[in-house]
C-alpha cells in the first residue's frame, strides 16, 4: 500500500470515528433533554404541592442558577445570568464522545502526516489538503479547548460538521499527489496557509458557539419555562452571555490569526507577484472577511449592538469563510487558482 | 469623563450605565452645534461600525466582475459576453471599484471618523498615564469581583505596605488613600498598555492608508518580455508597458541593464499523476550597473532580484521562435525571435509576426508553436509535453493592410485580419488553398503565392538529429517594480499586529486592598478588582494576589469568601 493511499484509508477511519462519536454527543444531547423534562416535571409536582403554602417555588432556578446580575461599576465582562438552567449529571456517553473524538482526531492526524510524507511537502497545498488538515486543525482546536474550558456540549456540532466536511471534501475534492508548482514554492506556503487554516478552526469554533447563543438568547427570551418544546437541552448549557464570552473569546483569536494571514498573504504576494496588494479576488474575500470580524468586535463595544446583533455578525463572518474556502476557491478566477482541481 | 476618552455609545463600565441608549440629542443646534453634532455622529462607534459594514459590502462586486486592475482581459471578455450590461456596469465603475468614487468616499469617511476617535483618545489616554490610581471606592463589597479576610494583628498600615510592594511587584500603579473612619487602602491600576495598543493599532492603519498613497505616487511599475540573450535597460523607453506614478521623476530611474543569460526549466518526470508539470523556472541574469559592474544573479518565482532600489520579479516564461523571412532573391527582410504566449500547461502557444516592408505585399501571420506537436484526430496539432521534444510551428498567412501605417498603436500579440486576405491556412486549405505553413527548427519553406521564404531558425550551435533540446529560445517576461513605501507599509502592518496583540490580551484592571481595623482589634482585609474591559482572568488575579498577600503576612488564607457574585 502506498503511503497516499494508505492516507486516504486513515481518512475515511477518522470519518467513521467521528461519525459515532457525532452519535454519541447527540445522545448526551438528548440525555440531556430528557433530564430537563424531569427536572421540570419534578419542578411542576413540588409547585403543586406546596400551591397551598407560598407562591411557589422555581425549583430550577435554584439548581445552578448563579445569579450575579450587574455589579456596581460594571465590566465588560458579562456577568451570568442565567435563570432556568438545570446542571447536567455525568453522562457515559459524553465521555465516550470524547475519546472517540480523540481516536478519530489521532488517526485523522495520521492521515494528514502520511499525505505530507508522500507529497514530500506541507500537506496543504490543494483543496483537498486544505480541507483535510483544516479540519484536523478545528478538532485540535476544540480539543485544546476542552482542556480548560468545558465546551463537550458543542461535541455533537463539531462533529457532525467535521464528517460532513470531510466527507464532502473526500468525495469531490481528492486528487493524487502532485509537486508544487512554482509559485507556491515558498516558506510562506507553509507559514501563511497554515495559520489562514488555525484561523478559519476558531472562527468555526466561535461559529459554533454563537450558534448556541442565539439559540440560547431565543430561549432565555421566551422566559425560562423548563417546558419549552424545542432544544430542551440548552437548558443545561451555559447562559447566552457566557456563550458571548466564549465565543468572544475564540473570535478574536480567529481575528488575530486572521490578521497575520492578511499580512503574511500581502509579503507572500509581493514576492510572487510583484505587489503586496492587487485586490485579487482571494484578496478581496480575505479582506472581507477581516472587515466583517473587525465589525464584529465593534459592534461587542456599541451601544445597542452587543449580544445579539452582534453575534449576528459573527455568524454572517463565519458564512463568508466558509464562501471563501468553497464557492471562491472554486468557482471565482483569479491568480489563487491553487484547487487543484 | 469617558465620554471624552472613547466614543460616546462605547460600552464601557460607567457609560453603559449612567447614560440613556438614545443618542445624546441636544435641541436647537446653532450652526456650529450642527457641526459640532454631525462630528460626533461621525466619530461615533456606531457610525464606525457601519461603515465598516458598508466597506465589506461594497467590497463584494470587485470580486464579481473581473476588475481592468488585476484582469484588464477579463474586462474585455466581459464587454465581448454581456455586450447589454458590461456599459452600464462600467458607468457604476464596476471594472474599476477599488479606485472608484464611492468605494473610496467609504474608506475615506471610515478614517475621518477613525482619526476623529484617535485624536481625542490619546489626549485623554496620555492624561490618565500621568494621573493617579482613582480613590478607593467607600464600599469595595460592591465591585464584581470581591473578598475578604479576617487578620489577628498586625497593623493596618503594616499590611498595606506589603499589599502596595506586592502590587508594584505585579505591575500595577499603586497609591495610598486613608478613609474617613482611619481605614487604609492602597489603589492600584494596571494595563494602561492596553489603551496604548488599541491606539497603535488604529493609528498604524491611518498610516498604511498614507504610505499606499505615497507609495502609489512615486513609484513605478514596468514590464519587459525578454528572450534569452536579450537584454532590458531600466529607462522608461525600454519597458513594453510602463506604469508610473504621479509624482514620479521619470529621469530618476536607476539605469542598470539585464541580461537574460538563460532560463532553465525544470518539469516533473518521475510522478505520473503530474508528469511534464513545471517544477522550478530559473531566469539567470547578468547585471550592468551604470559604473560598469557587472554581476550574475538568479531570479525565481519567489524569490525577485532586489537592485538599485528596484525590485525585478519573474512573472511569466514562454518559448519565442525564431523565424527569418527573405524576399524572392534571397535578401533578409524580418529576423527576429518572438515571443508566443502560452495558451495551456504544454506550453502550445500563440503568437504574431507581421512584415510590414520589404516583400511585394505586406504580410501578417497567426503562428502556433507546439514544443511537443502531435496531430489531434481531426486534423489540427497540439502539445503534448512542454518541453521541446517535437518541436513544430505552424503559420497561418495574410496579405493585405496590417493597419500599423496610420501611427495608431497596435498590440504586438494581435493581428487585425479585417483588410487582409488569408493566403494561408486549414480554413481555406479545405477549399483547396494553401495548407498552413508547418516547419520544424533548421527548416525553410516557400511563402504562398512567391513572396519568398520564411525560416525557423535554430538556436543550437551544433545540431543533434534526435533531441531538439535547446532549439527555441525562451522568454521571461520581467516585471520591474520601485514603491518607495513599501518597506513602510511593512512596518506598520507589523505595528498593526503587536497593537492588536496587546489591545486584546493585555488586560486593564483596577486593583484596590484595604484594612479596616476592627474594634476588637483584628484587621479586616478586602480584596476587589474591577475590568477596564474585557477582562475573563480578573477574577483568578485578585484571587491571586489576596492569597500572595495574606501568605507574605505570615497568615493562611480562608476558601474565598467572595462578594456578592457567587451568592
Ligand atoms: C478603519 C477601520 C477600523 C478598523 C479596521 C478597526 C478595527 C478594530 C479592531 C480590530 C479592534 C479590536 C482591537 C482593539 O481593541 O484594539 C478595534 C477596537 C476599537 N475600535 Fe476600531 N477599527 C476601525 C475604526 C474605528 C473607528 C473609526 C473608531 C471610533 C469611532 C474605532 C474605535 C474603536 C474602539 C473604541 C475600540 C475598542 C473596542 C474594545 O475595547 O473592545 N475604531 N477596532
Amino acid at each position: 500500500m502506498t503511503l497516499d493511499l494508505f492516507s486516504v484509508w486513515a481518512l475515511w477511519s477518522a470519518i467513521a470515528l467521528y461519525a459515532i462519536s457525532f452519535v454519541a454527543f447527540s445522545f448526551d444531547l438528548a440525555r440531556r433533554s430528557a433530564e430537563v423534562t424531569a427536572a421540570a416535571d419534578r419542578a411542576a409536582e413540588e409547585a403543586s404541592a406546596q400551591a397551598a403554602g407560598s407562591e411557589g417555588g422555581m425549583l430550577a432556578n435554584a439548581a445552578a442558577g448563579s445569579r450575579g446580575g450587574r455589579a456596581a461599576g460594571g465590566t465588560l465582562t458579562l456577568e451570568e445570568n442565567h435563570a432556568g438552567s438545570v446542571t447536567a449529571s455525568r453522562s457515559i456517553s459524553l465521555r465516550i464522545g470524547v475519546s472517540l473524538a480523540v481516536l478519530g482526531f489521532l488517526v485523522h492526524l495520521a492521515a494528514v502526516i502520511t499525505r505530507g510524507v508522500a507529497a514530500e511537502r506541507v500537506p496543504w497545498a490543494n483543496m483537498y489538503e486544505f480541507a483535510m488538515t483544516g479540519t484536523a486543525v478545528i478538532v485540535a482546536v476544540f480539543l485544546i479547548a476542552l482542556t480548560r474550558v468545558d465546551l463537550r456540549f458543542l461535541g455533537a456540532f463539531i462533529m457532525g460538521l467535521i464528517v460532513i466536511l470531510l466527507g464532502l471534501a473526500s468525495l469531490n475534492f481528492y486528487i493524487e499527489v502532485a509537486p508544487l508548482p512554482p509559485a507556491l514554492q515558498s516558506a510562506w506556503l507553509v507559514i501563511h496557509v497554515f495559520v489562514a487554516t488555525t484561523g478559519t478552526g476558531f472562527f468555526f469554533l466561535g461559529f459554533a458557539l454563537t450558534a448556541l447563543q442565539l439559540i440560547q438568547a431565543r430561549r432565555e427570551a421566551a422566559g425560562t419555562a423548563l417546558t419549552a418544546k424545542r432544544f430542551r437541552f440548552m437548558a443545561t448549557l451555559p447562559s447566552s452571555q457566557r456563550l458571548d464570552n466564549l465565543s468572544y473569546r475564540v473570535n478574536i483569536i480567529g481575528f488575530i490569526l486572521w490578521t497575520f494571514t492578511l499580512i503574511a498573504g500581502a509579503i507572500w504576494a509581493e514576492a510572487a507577484w510583484g505587489r503586496y496588494w492587487g485586490w485579487d479576488v482571494k484578496e478581496v474575500w480575505t479582506f472581507i472577511i477581516w472587515v466583517i470580524y473587525a465589525g464584529y468586535i465593534h459592534a461587542r463595544a456599541t451601544r445597542g449592538w452587543r449580544g445579539n446583533r452582534a453575534a449576528w455578525l459573527s455568524m454572517i463572518g463565519a458564512a463568508t469563510v466558509l464562501f471563501n474556502f468553497t464557492v471562491v476557491n472554486l468557482f471565482f478566477k483569479g491568480l489563487h487558482a491553487y484547487s487543484g482541481l | 469623563m469617558q465620554a471624552l476618552t472613547r466614543p460616546s455609545d462605547y460600552v464601557d463600565a460607567s457609560s453603559s450605565q449612567s447614560e440613556p441608549d438614545a443618542p445624546i440629542n441636544a435641541p436647537k443646534l446653532g450652526f456650529v452645534g450642527a457641526l459640532r453634532f454631525a462630528w460626533r455622529q461621525l466619530t461615533s462607534m456606531r457610525t464606525a461600525l457601519l461603515l465598516l459594514l458598508l466597506l465589506a459590502i461594497a467590497a463584494v462586486p470587485g470580486s464579481l466582475v473581473p476588475q481592468r486592475s488585476s484582469d484588464p482581459n477579463g474586462v474585455i471578455q466581459y464587454f465581448r459576453d454581456n455586450p447589454d450590461l458590461a456599459p452600464f456596469l462600467d458607468k457604476i465603475q464596476m471594472f474599476d471599484v477599488y479606485s472608484s468614487p464611492w468605494f473610496s468616499a467609504i474608506y475615506l469617511l471610515l478614517f475621518v471618523s477613525l482619526i476623529g476617535c484617535i485624536i481625542p483618545r490619546t489626549k485623554h489616554h496620555y492624561q490618565a498615564m500621568r494621573q493617579r490610581p482613582p480613590r478607593t471606592p467607600a464600599r469595595l463589597g460592591r465591585l464584581a469581583v470581591h473578598r475578604e479576610q479576617e487578620l489577628v494583628g498586625g497593623s493596618t498600615g503594616e499590611a498595606i505596605e506589603a499589599a502596595r510592594t506586592l502590587l508594584k511587584k505585579s505591575g500595577y500603579r499603586t497609591e495610598i488613600y486613608t478613609g474617613r473612619n482611619g481605614e487604609v487602602s492602597v489603589s492600584a491600576e494596571r494595563g494602561y498598555l492596553r489603551e496604548t495598543g488599541n491606539l497603535v493599532f488604529h493609528s498604524a492603519m491611518v498610516l498604511i492608508l498614507v504610505a499606499v498613497g505615497f507609495g502609489g505616487g512615486f513609484g513605478y511599475a514596468g514590464q519587459k518580455v525578454i528572450v534569452e540573450g536579450q537584454s532590458v535597460v531600466n529607462t522608461v523607453g525600454d519597458f513594453n508597458s510602463f506604469n508610473p506614478g504621479r509624482f514620479l521623476n521619470t529621469e530618476s530611474l536607476a539605469p542598470y541593464l539585464l541580461k537574460l543569460d538563460k532560463f532553465d526549466v525544470e518539469y516533473e518526470t518521475k510522478n505520473i499523476n503530474a508528469y511534464g508539470q513545471a517544477i522550478d523556472y530559473t531566469a539567470h541574469v547578468t547585471s550592468r550597473t551604470p559604473d560598469g559592474k557587472t554581476e550574475k544573479h538568479e531570479i525565481k518565482v519567489n524569490e525577485p532580484l532586489r537592485i538599485d532600489g528596484t525590485n525585478v520579479y519573474l512573472l511569466g516564461n514562454g518559448y519565442a521562435p525564431k523565424v527569418t523571412v527573405r524576399d524572392p532573391e534571397g535578401k533578409v527582410v524580418f529576423t527576429d525571435s518572438i515571443p508566443f504566449l502560452p495558451m495551456d500547461t504544454s506550453l502550445t502557444s500563440q503568437g504574431v509576426i507581421k512584415i510590414p516592408d520589404g516583400l511585394a505585399e505586406q504580410i501578417g501571420m497567426i503562428g502556433f508553436f507546439y514544443p511537443t506537436a502531435a496531430q489531434l484526430t481531426s486534423g489540427a496539432f497540439t502539445s503534448n509535453y512542454p518541453d521541446l521534444v517535437y518541436p513544430m510551428l505552424t503559420l497561418n498567412v495574410y496579405s493585405g493592410d496590417l493597419g500599423i501605417n496610420d501611427g495608431a498603436p497596435k498590440s504586438v500579440y494581435s493581428l487585425d485580419t479585417d483588410k487582409m486576405t488569408e493566403i494561408a491556412g486549414r480554413t481555406i486549405a479545405k477549399d483547396g488553398g494553401t495548407a498552413p505553413i508547418k516547419l520544424m527548427p533548421g527548416q525553410t519553406e516557400a511563402l504562398p503565392n512567391g513572396l519568398g521564404t520564411i525560416t525557423f531558425d535554430d538556436a543550437r550551435t551544433t545540431i543533434k538529429p534526435d533531441d531538439f533540446s535547446g532549439s527555441v529560445a525562451r522568454f521571461a517576461s520581467l516585471d520591474i517594480h520601485r514603491d518607495p513605501t513599501q518597506i513602510w507599509v511593512g512596518l506598520f502592518a507589523v505595528l498593526i499586529l503587536l497593537g492588536l496583540l496587546t489591545s486584546l490580551f493585555i488586560p486593564r484592571r483596577r486593583v484596590w486592598i484595604k484594612a479596616t481595623e476592627r474594634p476588637d482589634g483584628r484587621v479586616l482585609m478586602e480584596y476587589a478588582g474591577l475590568a477596564r474591559g474585557e477582562d475573563p482572568g480578573l477574577r483568578e488575579a485578585v484571587d491571586n494576589i489576596a492569597e500572595r498577600h495574606i501568605r507574605s503576612l505570615g497568615a493562611v488564607p480562608e476558601e474565598a469568601r467572595e462578594g456578592n457574585v457567587e451568592a
